[in-house]
């Protein structure tokens, strides 16, 4: 009897699960830990109770964590993710070999034409939205009102870098623990090299020419890292070499960056007087030209895709649709306010005034991603698509490579000419190893 | 004289030693004082040791984000399970090597060994490949196996070692009495060992909850443990420090406290014949 009863029971609890292993789909999502990001988790219950067939797992992770793990899974056709947070690198390339589903069903309210042109080409092929950005950003200036004032400095159009130098030279009081300026400096295809492939663009130069071969040699580099290693060594904070993004934000927000060039997200949080201690002295511009702007500002965007492995496509597109929609942002508004909804990706925001006016920087933010433009970002011809990257499968390793040896020069371990000479070899050799010529 | 001249080189050695422990302490210590700070005062410089608001908000927000206690049931069924399985195959292998060597038996500890040398990343796509193949991604059992294969020849070292200590007329004696294999090994061998054997364990279990590159690659959410658990608290943009601190406490408290009762076997074990 007890046999029969048990059995019955397995039985009853195995048709449970089935049931509603039926009745709902999973999507698995992967991201990382960003403000924004951890936002659109808080507010997952708005999508779920207009899906109810539908939970939502996540999966979030460190930045490079995430990258090898979602590359792993993607490459090997994996599985386990249904939807990923990738950057404007990953999606060409992905795209390209056919790793990403198309996102060709959005929905008819979703207005793909409001998506920022720039980024909406730095997520397509061939004429298809294979991601859809979340949040987006460019770099620019944030300097401190207060000091500027202080030295009698006024910005009037765009800065070059001849006239920051100067700038920071004047702000430099290292007595006082004022440094001139902060800029990255932390080796890594994300880190310094970011910074300075825009820089090496303001000053006319590209990582490639039209025939693949790498540009370290040429004048244009030379002027371009000769002027970073001279403003960031001279009137720089100590040990600069290891100064990412968030050391240079907590650097900045207690008062110890006369300017700081990164990416425009910086601006809510060094305006926040919760996490700032100069929030009410911040002044923002565009990053500065040399020989030409084109270039000199990046572009990135963390968007959400759908690897081809993933079972449940329907599903995952009716997510993405609501994490990306105009629809979201003001439910984000709604909930903490204009000044916290996910930026730069959507031109309906800089058109609402309610957005305008809480967060100052918008403006300049603006200004920066709509003069980004992935495909022209170099003075010269180029065959690469990207700003600060070269959307190619070798670029995170010549990045790489790259930041370390101008990282050397910057720490004084090695001279501008050896460091560039070594990234042209180098560079070199990777090229012609993959089979560019 | 020479009495004060020992007494002053005890008190010169205790000295160092507890310099040296508060040095390898101090990481902890700060970790733990970071996650009562706010995230501005855990990036500020000079940094603040004793006198900042203490606040909880960090865990408050650390467990409201996570689901904390599935990540430390993880870590507890993969850190004990890979253990279990790994004396499964270590006492026997270890008991052969140690009771009835060959020739090549120092040449097969070696080889053992040497496997601990090559980078795991060398070979995650081979092994992530035949995880998807036998659907072995983000599960307990996958996971378990991976790990017990990788302490496998620290395991049949540690044993070896104590194993070796053990007198083998002890065992030989035991066979004239009419004892069978397993039983020797179960009701001779085992007890005497079992101070060697509890410390391998407690290592073991130590490594295989500090992993963080397999259970990083092959888990997504059902089978992630705590090293997902604080992975997910590092931000590439935006200030973590305090909040990543918090996580960091919450993951390492089970395994520091389980640490400090077992530290008399632990160290023990780890010194068993050390003197020798």
């Amino acid at each position: 009897m007890k046999r029969v009863t048990g059995a019955a029971l397995c039985a009853l609890l195995a048709g449970g699960v089935a049931f509603s292993a039926n009745a709902e789909t999973k999507l698995t999502i992967a991201t990382v830990n960003n403000g924004d990001m951890i936002r659109m988790q808080k507010l997952t219950d708005d999508f779920t109770s207009k899906n109810p067939d539908i939970s939502l797992e996540w999966v979030t992770l460190e930045e490079n964590t995430l990258r090898q793990r979602v590359t792993t899974d993607i490459a090997t056709k994996g599985g386990q993710y249904d939807i990923m947070t990738i950057g404007t690198y990953e999606v060409p390339i992905w795209a390209e070999k056919g790793w990403l589903a198309p996102l060709d069903n959005l929905g008819a309210d979703y207005d793909t034409d409001d998506i920022m042109p720039a980024i909406r080409s730095a997520v397509s092929n061939d004429g298809k939205l294979y991601a859809a950005p979340f949040y987006a950003e460019s770099s620019m200036m944030m300097y401190r009102t207060d000091l500027f004032e202080k030295a009698g400095i006024t910005i009037n159009g765009r800065l070059t870098w001849d006239q920051t130098l100067d700038i920071a030279k004047k702000l430099h009081d290292p007595d006082n623990g004022v440094y001139g300026i902060c800029l990255r400096g932390k080796a890594g295809w994300g880190e310094n090299m970011a910074l300075i492939t825009t820089m090496g663009n303001a000053y006319g130069a590209r990582l490639f020419d039209e025939n693949w071969n790498p540009t370290f040699d040429s004048a244009e580099w030379k002027n371009a890292l000769d002027m970073y290693v001279e403003i960031l060594g001279k009137y720089g904070p100590p040990g600069a070499t290891s100064n990412g993004f968030n050391e240079n934000l907590s650097l900045f927000n207690s008062g110890k960056c006369g300017m700081w060039i990164d990416a425009t997200v910086a601006a809510s949080f060094v305006s926040n007087p919760k996490e700032s201690t100069v929030a009410d002295k911040v002044g923002f511009t565009e990053a500065p030209c040399a020989e030409t702007c084109t270039g000199a500002n990046w572009l990135w965007a963390w968007n959400l895709g759908i690897p081809t492995g993933s079972q449940k496509v329907e599903a995952a597109q009716k997510f993405i649709a609501w994490a990306t929609s105009k629809d979201y942002l003001e439910l984000v508004a709604s909930k903490e306010g204009w000044a916290n909804v996910p930026p730069g990706t959507r031109m309906s925001l800089y058109e609402n005034p309610k957005y305008l006016e809480a967060a100052p920087f918008a403006d300049e933010t603006l200004l920066a991603i709509d003069s980004a433009d992935p495909i022209n970002s170099t003075m010269k011809p180029k065959p690469y698509v990207g700003v600060q990257f070269a959307a190619i499968p070798e670029f995170q390793g010549i990045g790489t490579t790259v930041g370390q040896q101008f990282s050397a020069a910057l720490a004084g371990s090695s001279t501008v000419e050896d460091a560039l000479a070594s990234a042209q070899s180098s560079t070199d050799r990777t090229m012609r190893k993959a089979g560019y010529y | 004289m020479e009495n004060k001249q020992t007494a002053l080189g005890h008190i010169g050695f205790s000295i160092f030693a507890w310099i040296v422990g508060l040095l390898i302490f101090f990481p902890i210590f700060w970790m733990v004082l970071t996650s009562f700070k706010t995230e501005l005062e855990a990036v500020s410089i000079p940094p603040s040791f004793m006198s900042f608001d203490w606040t909880l908000e960090n865990y408050a927000e650390v467990q409201a984000r996570s689901d904390y206690f599935r990540f430390a049931m993880n870590s507890v069924i993969l850190s004990v399970g890979s253990t279990l399985v790994g004396l499964l195959f270590a006492v026997p292998c270890a008991w052969a090597m140690a009771f009835n060597p060959t020739k090549r038996t120092k040449d097969a500890l070696l080889w053992m060994l040497s496997t601990k040398m090559m980078p795991p990343v060398g070979v995650l796509v081979p092994i992530y490949l035949v995880f998807r193949d036998w659907g072995l991604l983000d599960t307990r059992f996958g996971l378990i196996m991976v790990l017990f294969l990788m302490n496998l020849p620290i395991m049949v070292w540690m044993l070896y070692t104590y194993f070796k200590e053990i007198p083998s007329d002890i065992l030989e004696a035991a066979r004239m009495d009419g004892a069978t294999l397993p039983k020797e090994i179960i009701f001779v061998l085992l007890p005497m060992a079992v101070p060697g054997i509890a410390s391998t364990m407690l290592l073991n279990i130590i490594l295989a909850w500090n992993e963080a590159f397999w259970t990083l690659n092959l888990t997504t959410a059902d089978a992630a443990p705590l090293t997902a658990f604080i992975a997910s608290y590092s931000s590439p943009e935006g200030l973590f420090w305090a909040k990543l601190s918090a996580a960091s406490t919450m993951a390492v408290a089970p395994i520091l406290i389980i640490g400090w009762f077992s530290q008399k076997q632990l160290v023990r074990g780890l010194t068993f014949g050390a003197v020798k």
